[in-house]
């Protein structure tokens, strides 16, 4: 019934990787998720959904493909890099993706947005300029109780059509913001 | 109003956005607490048995564990979980640790250890000796003599006949429904079941507490309901609820799942033992069968109606199992009746309801509270009504729902565990709701011909009309205070509890409006029960028609001073004055204006006056927002997977504050809906133990799997409303289910009056179809 994170009799050890362009060291169970260990390092914006890779909230890219931080033991991100949400916005500046996300109405609870917006912008490295189809598919390991994903589907075309420069917005918006 | 909105109407964003597409700290779990302890509730393995003997000792020997309780450490308290109102309508049927176990799941002791693997370790320590009672976990034996009594204990109250495990009981009836019945040309009675379905929030139920310096009880926590939660963990701790501060932060999602105190007594109960932080969180294994679930029902529904198809009389007749536990049991089915039946004009109904204890996981809120049981009966009930008597559904509705001006009296005889009062329909789009959602699927040709051809894969549509409530009518008040700062903008304190769906927003948009700043003036805190006044929470469609209500009345009272202040520094009257783009400025052709910044300055440092007030508010009727769901699906006749090619939602919430927003509930609710439809079940073995907690075997709706959407607003403008708003939340969850199984019988004719309809069901269906049809033929034949 329950997990096998058997930090039990704790052996420590270390590890050497990139969080968001920061070089670190940090020490760790062997046995520890990166998921756990990230979040225990204050990358709360990680979430922690199922602990199953099934649910997709605890997405970050590691040498820019997504994974599942619950499936992913922390040792073996030594000597790579990863992305969280954290260093998603660069000095402030939100990514397109991001943007697009708050514009469109595709955060809702917010608990599911981190990963997806990693996958979002993962897909958008990949592929500028995706199907819809293409955006589900990539958005399809998020599990998502609150919007339907409509909007965050919209959101993510319209991320790519910024990204492209594109100015044509899939739908206007009024301009009463924060 | 003098101008045009500016803020409320508008697709602005999120207030609390940013933080949340940036990953920022914002939620329960996101702070680290020094010294804290982890918690771990150990779950029954039986579905009924009684503790015969625990020992604790091995467990508390191990090292890192703090504290282990089990019944005989904490105080016997009955209480109900619901998240009500005070009385709460739900039965005092439940402890904080009893020496009973009553499902799968329930709680047996719990640990506090200095990791969650030694918290896990001492669970697996703690020997506990069971005596295994007979378990009803048929909601249909529940009743029968000779049942296993679930509460026996004598100290439970508000349980409507223990002995025969019936938590609750409900007769209604408005005129004579025999009668009714009797003047009928064409009478139609089916019986329809309705699942287990799961609330499935990403965020699973999490509780952090720890006592401040002043050693009081802090509980941060994932709730809807932070008052109730105070009140209830005061009332079970035995503690003063001045001892106890409950901080509600971002919430990942809660659909009616969090309108319980769920963790919040227990994680409490282990602070006060070890005096440390704790923290319990549930694994998604747990969320699943050890909080809440929506409440499957069987429901007997008859309706009368004459030639022409004009509706005389209907009754429903449910039996649902709240489970091991009666929160929310009543209510959410009283609801089936009096939310669900008024949608017809019938001059007689009548609503008979039995919900049940079962030894199986706990019931409680979910959105539609009892509705989409209830719609899903009575709105493929009156599809098969109106196609039996050859006439579009379509027009079946037209001719039959509820209309501008009607008044609903069942409400009135059916409140929140007592009688109700009767609801006055002063705003209705329900009619442009049918004729924009028919338009957009097509209804008027697709009706009629569908290139089905001799395909195995066939296409149908239907359709479902439905209706929810705005709040409860006389129960349900909510506050708010505001306060101006020295630089014009205005620090807003509501009790309302934003979970998720965009409250805050909404409230602060309500705010802005009434004050003429723009949104980025108004700072929100939200659910906080030392900073922010009362609040019932986040319930039963409420927070824009309630909680908005409170915001713009306090907003109108600080506007007044505002403008009070403004007269004196522009020589104006008050008449001639007005707010907007952050000014006050004169409405006469001298166009004076001072800013709302100059003016705050003045107020505090020249008029040594602080602009501030608050206000409270309720409602004596709950105006139903309304919903017409249409539907396409298309039928495999040979493997009886359905797949929905089209789902067109058209809502009436009153005013949609912020449309953006309002079409994001309608979409999360119909994704919902559809799992309810097609997929969704927390599926129980024999013995009670679930089979399928988890995302892989508990199908939700996913990105790849969802069809086209429509979302249509058709708005109106609600005399009890804030700037007209009624709800949305919950509404549009009520029709997916009727209007698929409608549209599966266009495409292939058979009824499936189950929920979630798997591809087993069409396909049997189809086979007793095809058989029936061939026993006829064989008739024919000489
Ligand atoms: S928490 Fe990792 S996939 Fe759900
Ligand atoms: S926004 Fe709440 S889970 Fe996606």
């Amino acid at each position: 019934m329950f997990g096998s994170r058997g930090v039990f009799a704790m052996k420590t050890m270390e590890l050497h990787l990139t969080v968001n362009g920061q070089s670190l060291n940090w020490s760790i169970a062997p046995g520890e998720l990166l998921l756990d260990v990230l979040r225990r390092q204050g990358y709360f914006g990680v979430k922690r959904g199922c602990e199953k890779g099934e649910c997709g909230a605890c997405a970050v890219l590691v040498d820019g493909k997504p994974i599942n931080s619950c499936l992913m033991f922390a040792a073996q991100a030594e000597g790579r890099h990863v992305l969280t949400i954290e260093g998603v916005a660069i000095d402030g500046k939100l990514d397109p993706v991001q943007e697009a996300f708050l514009d469109h109405g595709a955060v809702q609870c917010g608990f599911c947005t981190p990963g997806m917006v990693i996958s979002a912008k993962a897909l958008l490295d990949r592929r500028p300029d995706p199907t819809e189809d293409e955006v589900r598919e990539a958005l399809a390991g998020h599990l998502c109780r609150c919007t339907g994903y409509l909007k965050p589907v919209e959101a993510v075309l319209a991320a790519a059509s910024k990204r492209k420069n594109r100015a044509r917005r899939v739908k206007p918006l009024t301009e009463v913001s924060r | 109003m003098s101008r045009d909105r500016l803020v409320v109407g508008r697709n602005v964003r999120k207030v609390d956005g940013v933080k949340l597409v940036t990953g920022g700290a914002a939620f329960t779990d996101d702070v680290q607490i020094p010294g804290m302890l982890y918690g771990k509730i150990l779950p029954s393995p039986h579905a009924h048995a009684r503790i015969r003997r625990i020992d604790t000792r091995k467990a508390k020997a191990l090292a890192g564990v703090h504290a282990v309780l089990t019944y005989k450490d904490v105080p016997r308290v009955p209480h109900t979980t619901a998240g009500q109102a005070w009385p709460e309508p739900s039965p005092y049927d439940t402890y904080l640790l009893d020496s009973k176990v009553r499902f799968v799941g329930d709680r047996v002791a719990a640990v506090a250890a200095e990791s969650r693997a030694i918290a896990e370790r001492a669970l697996a320590l703690i020997e506990v000796d069971y005596e295994i009672l007979p378990a009803v976990l048929d909601m249909e034996q529940a009743m029968a003599p000779g049942a296993a009594v679930i509460h026996d204990e004598p100290d439970s109250t508000k349980i409507y006949d223990r002995e025969h495990n019936i938590a609750g009981y409900i007769l209604r009836e408005i005129g004579n429904v025999e009668q009714g019945f009797a003047d009928s040309d064409y009478i139609v009675e089916r019986e329809f079941r309705t699942q287990r379905q799961q609330h499935c929030p990403i965020e699973p139920h999490i509780t952090i507490s720890w006592l401040d310096t002043d050693g009081r009880l802090v509980i941060r926590t994932s709730t809807q309901v932070p008052y109730h939660s105070r009140r209830q963990v005061a009332m079970i701790l035995q503690i003063p609820v001045s001892r106890v501060h409950v901080i509600k932060p971002r919430i990942g999602g809660g659909f009616g799942g969090k309108q319980e105190m769920l963790l919040e007594d227990i994680c409490g109960a282990l602070t006060l033992a070890t005096r440390r932080p704790v923290k319990i969180e549930f694994t998604r294994e747990e969320e699943f069968y050890m909080a809440r679930s929506r409440h499957p029902q069987r429901l007997r529904m008859k309706m009368g109606v004459t030639r022409d198809g004009i509706v005389l009389a209907s009754q429903l007749t449910v039996l649902a199992t709240t489970g091991a536990y009666g929160s929310h049991s009543t209510t959410v089915q009283g609801n089936t009746g009096s939310k669900v039946l008024p949608l017809y004009r019938a001059p007689n109904m009548r609503f008979e309801c039995h919900v049940v204890y079962t030894n199986n996981p706990v019931a409680g809120a979910f959105r539609g509270y009892g509705c989409p049981q209830g719609f899903f009966a009575q709105e493929t009930l009156v599809d098969e009504i109106a196609c039996e008597l050859g006439m579009d559904p379509l027009e079946f509705h037209r001719k039959n729902v509820i209309r501008l001006g009607d008044t609903d009296h069942l409400s009135a005889q059916l409140g929140e565990g007592k009688e109700g009062l009767p609801r006055l329909v002063r705003s209705c789009g329900l009619p442009q709701c049918m004729e924009r959602a028919a338009r957009a699927i097509g209804w008027a040709q697709k009706r009629k011909s569908l290139p089905n051809g001799h395909s195995h894969l066939r296409r149908g549509v239907g359709m479902a009309c439905t209706m929810q409530g705005s709040g409860i009518a006389g129960v349900d008040w909510a506050s708010a205070f505001l306060k101006m700062n020295e630089d014009g903008s205005f620090y807003l304190q509501v009790g309302a509890s934003d979970v998720g769906g965009g409250a805050d927003t909404v409230l602060a948009q309500i705010a802005a409006e009434t004050l003429g700043v723009t949104l980025d003036k108004i700072i929100i805190t939200s659910g906080d029960t030392d900073i922010t006044p009362f609040d019932v929470g986040a319930y039963a469609s409420s927070t824009t028609i309630i909680s908005g209500g409170a915001v713009k009345k306090a907003a109108g009272k600080v506007r007044a001073q505002v403008l009070d202040l403004a007269s004196k520094m522009l020589d104006a009257p008050v008449d001639k004055l007005d707010c907007g783009n952050n000014e006050v400025f004169t409405t006469c052709v001298c166009r004076k204006a001072v800013s709302m910044t100059d003016l705050a300055m003045q107020a505090m440092y020249k008029e040594k006056l602080q602009i501030m007030d608050g206000a409270s508010h309720f409602n004596t009727d709950s105006p139903p927002p309304f919903c017409a769901t249409f539907a396409e699906v298309e039928v495999d006749t040979e493997t009886g997977q359905v797949r929905v090619v089209h789902l067109a939602t058209a809502v009436d919430p009153g005013t949609a504050i912020n449309p953006m927003q309002a079409e994001g509930q309608v979409e999360g609710a119909v994704a919902q809906g559809l799992g309810y439809a097609l997929t969704e079940e927390l599926v129980l073995d024999a013995a009670g133990r679930p089979v399928n907690a988890n995302f892989l075997d508990y199908k939700m709706f996913a990105a790849e799997d969802m069809p086209k959407l429509t979302t249509i607003l058709v708005e109106t403008d609600e005399p009890l409303g804030p700037y007209g708003a009624k709800s949305i939340s919950e509404v549009p969850i009520n029709g997916p289910a009727p209007a698929i199984a409608n549209a599966i019988f266009h495409a292939v004719g058979v009824r499936i009056r189950k929920l979630p309809i798997r591809p087993e069901d069409v396909l049997r269906a189809l086979g007793a179809k095809r058989a029936a049809n061939l026993e006829e033929e064989a008739l024919l034949t000489p």
